[in-house]
């Protein structure tokens, strides 16, 4: 595979539970080398799509190549150059540490002593050297999502899929996955990661592709996601929760778009296209309708407004305009 | 399959079976509990009720008895297989086999692999309880291994039973309960405690032709211990039906777990 090739491609993906489309036209490319972020709500797809490609699971239709192999004709050369961690630990609760890595190196075809001092060399790095012979049922779950990574890596995968690695980690055992996997990107290794939590994706991920309802409903880096997603926001507070209808209107029909109000801290905020315009506009329309304005701010949105937005955009649209009729 | 990866399937099939050595060797508990339930019925049938009880001929009823008991410890085995596949199956784990580059027949064979050396393992700590309650084999060493070759040959059958059971009911805890109401009677409803032809003809018929009566009627015979014998055909070809049973056992319920085994990934 040369650096051309890309790491994981899937192309049209399908797979039907009953009445239940898992993933319905699922596209997805990797580049070599880098961490894409899968990011979707729970139900959308995300952990379907990993499994498919990890050639855990058959899919209905389309197709997918990693690491320059294809899934379906040729799975035993993906299994040989991908590693899997999964949501909840992939390790033998019976058997020690030691004794589950060992395990694993001896399946994927390492002789004996290699298996052994790989084991080793992972239980240092990844701070198990003391628990090496306790069975891993008695693990803490930091430890045992340490010992399903380091399961992962006995051999250095290409790529490497990491599905809610973080998934109820303490903030300190997140930080240190977080490492782990920042030092293997700088290694080479290409990185899908799928995570519900935005802060993950932003921090690790080159790419991020928003999932929902199977499929991929928009793809960039964080920044393109955050402004893709429209909008910068104003947001503006009144003197008296009393101003508000008036304030909602001037700034609607200014602004041409639906606004959000607060009556409890008496705040209404409105999508913006022309950052500067706008707010010059918007302030002096409301000096005209003789609402008094205390505070305003102008702001990028979030990339949990932009999710949102991006996967739950008549949702979202739909609670807004009742709370304006309100 | 070509010779490359058939070295790998037994090869990975090994390792699968010294993973499962080592979780016996980390829960003694489990064995000593297993070891227990036999001996307890060499015990209570060999001295309580063996007072009470005839063996056609002649000949010690606890005789008589020994070579059920091994077979009927095979029969109990199958819950073990089937609770460990469904405990493999149920958990995180069987993901990270099945994406690894091993042979995937190797969760399968290394269960079956392991249950046989333990197997052998039960089989040597009855034989030494037997040793002790007046057991004997008689007509030479030969046709004793030959005995505990079709005992494990059963084994073998049930162990894909058991694999077919613990895929199709991937709950732990559901498994030991069924297998006690499922293998109890099919002991007693065979040549184990009581001859088929000391029972009413129906039930004789019954029990003559139970599985579990071929391998027990043939052991008798390899082991030279009384109770051999009866009119009927199952009686009179004990070991062929002791090859024949297990081996069609073996032709139906793998190819069904093998299969339900890779429907694992729907």
């Amino acid at each position: 595979m040369n650096h051309e090739t890309p790491a994981v491609v899937a192309d049209g993906l399908r797979k039907t539970y009953g009445r239940t489309h898992a993933l319905d036209g699922f596209d997805l490319t990797v580049p070599a080398g880098s961490v894409c972020g899968l990011l979707g709500p729970n139900g959308a797809g995300k952990t379907t799509a990993v499994r498919a490609l990890a050639t855990l699971l058959r899919f209905d239709g389309g197709h997918a190549r990693v690491a320059g192999y294809d899934v379906t004709r040729d799975p035993e050369r993906v299994r040989a150059a991908i590693g899997l961690t999964g949501q909840y630990a992939a390790v033998d609760e019976t058997l020690s540490g030691r004794q589950n890595l060992v395990l694993f190196g001896r399946l994927r075809h390492l002789p004996v002593r290699v298996a052994r001092r790989r084991a080793d060399e992972l239980l240092d790095q990844f701070g198990l050297a003391d628990a090496a012979d306790r069975s891993a049922g008695t693990y803490s779950g930091g430890m045992r999502r340490r010992l399903d990574l380091a399961a992962s890596l006995i051999t250095r995968p290409r790529v490497l899929f990491l599905d809610e690695p973080t998934t109820g980690l303490d903030p300190r055992s997140r930080n240190g996955l977080w490492d782990a996997v920042r030092s293997l990107v700088a290694e080479g290794t290409t990185v899908l990661l799928t995570t519900q939590y935005l802060e993950e994706a932003d921090q690790l991920a080159d790419r991020i592709s928003v999932v929902d309802a199977g499929r991929v409903v928009a793809e960039g880096t964080s920044a393109e996601l955050k402004a893709r997603s429209g909008a910068d926001r104003i947001e503006l507070v009144v003197r008296d929760a009393g101003h508000l209808p008036a304030a909602a209107r001037v700034v609607e029909r200014v602004a041409g778009a639906p606004v959000t109000l607060d009556r409890e801290i008496r705040q209404l905020s409105a999508p913006v296209t022309d950052r500067i315009t706008a707010l010059a506009d918007i302030l002096r329309a409301l000096r005209d309708a003789e609402v008094p304005v205390e505070d305003v701010v102008l702001r990028r949105p979030t990339l949990d407004e932009a999710f949102l937005h991006l996967t739950g955009h008549r949702a979202a649209g739909a609670r807004e305009r009742a709370e304006v009729a309100a | 399959m070509t010779a490359g990866r058939l070295g790998w399937a037994i090869t990975d099939g090994w390792v699968m079976t010294g993973r499962n050595m080592r979780h016996v060797i980390r829960s003694p508990e489990e064995i000593v509990l297993y070891f227990s339930l036999p001996i307890m019925f060499v015990l209570v049938f060999g001295y309580v009720f063996g007072s009470g009880m005839a063996v056609p001929g002649d000949g010690s009823y606890r005789e008589f008895l020994l070579p059920g008991v091994f077979v009927m410890t095979m029969l109990y085995g199958l819950g073990a297989t089937a609770s460990q596949i469904a405990v493999d199956a149920g958990r995180g784990v069987v993901d990270r086999f099945r994406s690894l580059p091993m042979a995937r027949s190797a969760l399968l064979t290394g269960r079956a692999g392991a249950d046989v050396l333990r197997a052998l393992l039960e089989l040597s700590v009855l034989v030494v309880c037997g040793l002790l309650v007046g057991w004997r084999w008689r007509d030479g060493l030969g046709d004793a291994l030959l005995a505990v070759g079709l005992i494990l040959l059963l084994r073998v059958a049930l162990t894909w039973v058991g694999i077919l059971l613990g895929l199709l009911v991937p709950n732990p805890d559901t498994v030991s309960v069924i297998v006690f109401p499922l293998a109890f009677p099919l002991t007693a409803l065979s040549n184990v405690f009581v001859a088929p032809e000391l029972l009413p003809d129906w039930l004789g018929a019954v029990a003559a032709w139970n599985p579990l009566s071929a391998t027990v009627a043939a052991a008798r015979e390899l082991f030279g211990n009384p109770g051999i014998g009866g009119d009927s055909w199952a009686a009179q070809h004990a070991l062929l039906l002791a090859v024949g049973w297990p081996v069609l056992l073996i032709a139906v319920v793998a190819p069904l777990a093998v299969r339900r085994y890779q429907r694992l990934s729907r």
